[in-house]
């Protein structure tokens, strides 16, 4: 059985094989009744926009259908059930389970006691591959993967997205650029893999120190909740934002991009640059999670 | 004023049980915990902390009567005390001697310290760590302990 939990545990051949078969199923080439008489059931005991929307289209795409757990409140987790007891039941009711819940390691939780493929769709501040996935995708679109500079803008501490990615793109050699308010650096445990990998990491006080010697810069949201006080974060908040006078200097392959939802962080004057990829890279969700489906269920 | 005791009746010899030896000095207490040891337990047990060694400079010495260590056991010692060392005696003879090996993973001993980590929820789940070379991994959410891992055992 074929779970997605952590991009950690899937090799660049498979990364390659998954990005390969997105490439194919966005040209528009794909069997529409492939999973036919499939079941996914989402299970998002978060909210969630981007990523529970995808999946559902993604499966639909194919053919397959979805049964949802619906809102947590209307819900049997609402009456004290564990997530335990959940994944058992809903294993029974479906052929794949895709996961967002708040506790990181639940997906790994959950794989483990799930008689179908589990997909991590975000465990807290934890792992979220299908999202590094598109992204990955995203970047492939525009060039290719290896010995890339990539620089990371805003929360790494608790942005899990830019854990995944980070990862992922150390095995293609990529060097590492931080740009990062105090306190929300990357965590020790994963700086120590990636050290461990032989992954450069450089770390600026400033963009515009970098700016001109990326290929990639990928924005992250700098969350309100993890300053106590607003002063301090109107003030960090206003350090990091993109603006087109910040992305002068860039370079021909430059590209832009954020997973969403943004707020502040990039100028609304940033979308028209032909470099901004934040919305491409939303749309690219289906392909990728079309891609991923069927590997899980094929 | 009383005279210091012999050594002889800190540490007296048992006849049947475990004694572990070569205890990281002041690390006694936390074998016990890890070995499910407690006030409340029925073994009859031995602790001579803070004891001059010559390998060690100081150490600690468990004696455990009645009760012979099972190997995964003695491997979770190693957490606190790598390079202890555990006698099993019958009838007042070491009749085994056995070093610590630091297990790949060592299950339900120690709390994972990230409060969000699916391990410190209401699940029917045991803590699980990797033993890497650079500490101990939670398999679940990656949280790494370095140090202090005693304050981590449940």
């Amino acid at each position: 059985m074929y779970h997605i939990i952590s991009i950690k545990e899937v090799s660049k051949e498979e990364i390659d094989d998954i990005l390969d078969r997105a490439a194919v199923i966005d040209q528009g080439l794909f069997d529409t009744e492939v999973l036919k008489g499939k079941i996914l059931a989402n299970l998002f005991f978060e909210p969630s926009t981007r990523t529970q929307m995808s999946f559902v289209s993604a499966m639909l795409r194919l053919g397959g259908k979805v049964i949802n757990l619906g809102s947590v409140e209307a819900s049997s987790v609402a009456k004290g059930e564990t997530l335990a007891d959940t994944i058992r039941v809903v294993s029974g009711y479906a052929d794949a389970i895709v996961l967002r819940h708040p506790k990181e390691g639940a997906a790994r939780f959950a794989s483990e006691l799930s008689d179908v493929p589990v997909i991590n769709a975000g465990d807290g501040a934890g792992q979220h591959p299908s999202q590094t996935l598109l992204d990955l995708f995203t970047i492939r679109q525009s060039m290719p993967l290896e010995d890339i500079h990539v620089g990371f803008l805003g929360d790494l501490r608790y942005g899990r997205t830019a854990h995944s990615l980070v990862s992922a793109l150390s095995r293609y050699g990529a060097r590492i650029h931080t740009i990062t308010p105090g306190g929300l650096e990357l965590p020790p445990s994963l700086t120590h893999d990636l050290i461990e990998e032989g992954t450069e990491i450089i770390v600026h006080e400033h963009l515009e120190d970098i700016i001109a010697d990326l290929d990639v810069l990928y924005v992250t949201r700098i969350q309100r909740e993890r300053f106590p006080d607003p002063g301090a974060y109107a003030s960090i908040a206003s350090s990091y934002r993109v603006t087109p006078e910040v992305l002068e200097p860039v370079s021909d392959r430059f590209i832009l991009m954020h997973p969403l939802p943004r707020v502040d962080e990039i100028d609304q004057r940033v979308d028209a640059l032909p470099c901004a990829r934040y919305f491409k890279q939303s749309r690219n969700g289906v392909p990728v999670r079309m891609a991923m489906l069927q590997k899980v269920l094929s | 004023m009383k005279g210091k005791p012999e050594e002889g009746l800190l540490i007296s010899p048992i006849q049947d049980g475990t004694v572990i030896d070569h205890i990281t000095a002041g690390e006694g207490l936390s074998v016990l915990r890890i070995l499910g040891i407690t006030g409340r337990t029925t073994e009859e047990v031995s602790v001579a902390t803070n004891v001059a060694s010559k390998q060690m400079g100081k150490k600690d010495i468990v004696k455990i009567e009645n009760r012979e260590l099972l190997k995964e056991e003695v491997d979770r010692i190693s957490l606190v005390a790598p390079r202890a060392s555990i006698n099993i005696i019958r009838e007042f003879r070491v009749i085994q001697k056995i070093g610590v090996e630091i297990p790949t993973e060592i299950i339900g001993v120690i709390r994972c310290p990230n409060p969000d980590c699916i391990s410190n929820a209401n699940e029917p789940i045991q803590s699980s760590f990797l033993c890497q070379r650079k500490g101990y991994r939670c398999r679940y959410c990656d949280t790494m302990i370095v140090r202090e891992i005693a304050a981590y055992i449940i």
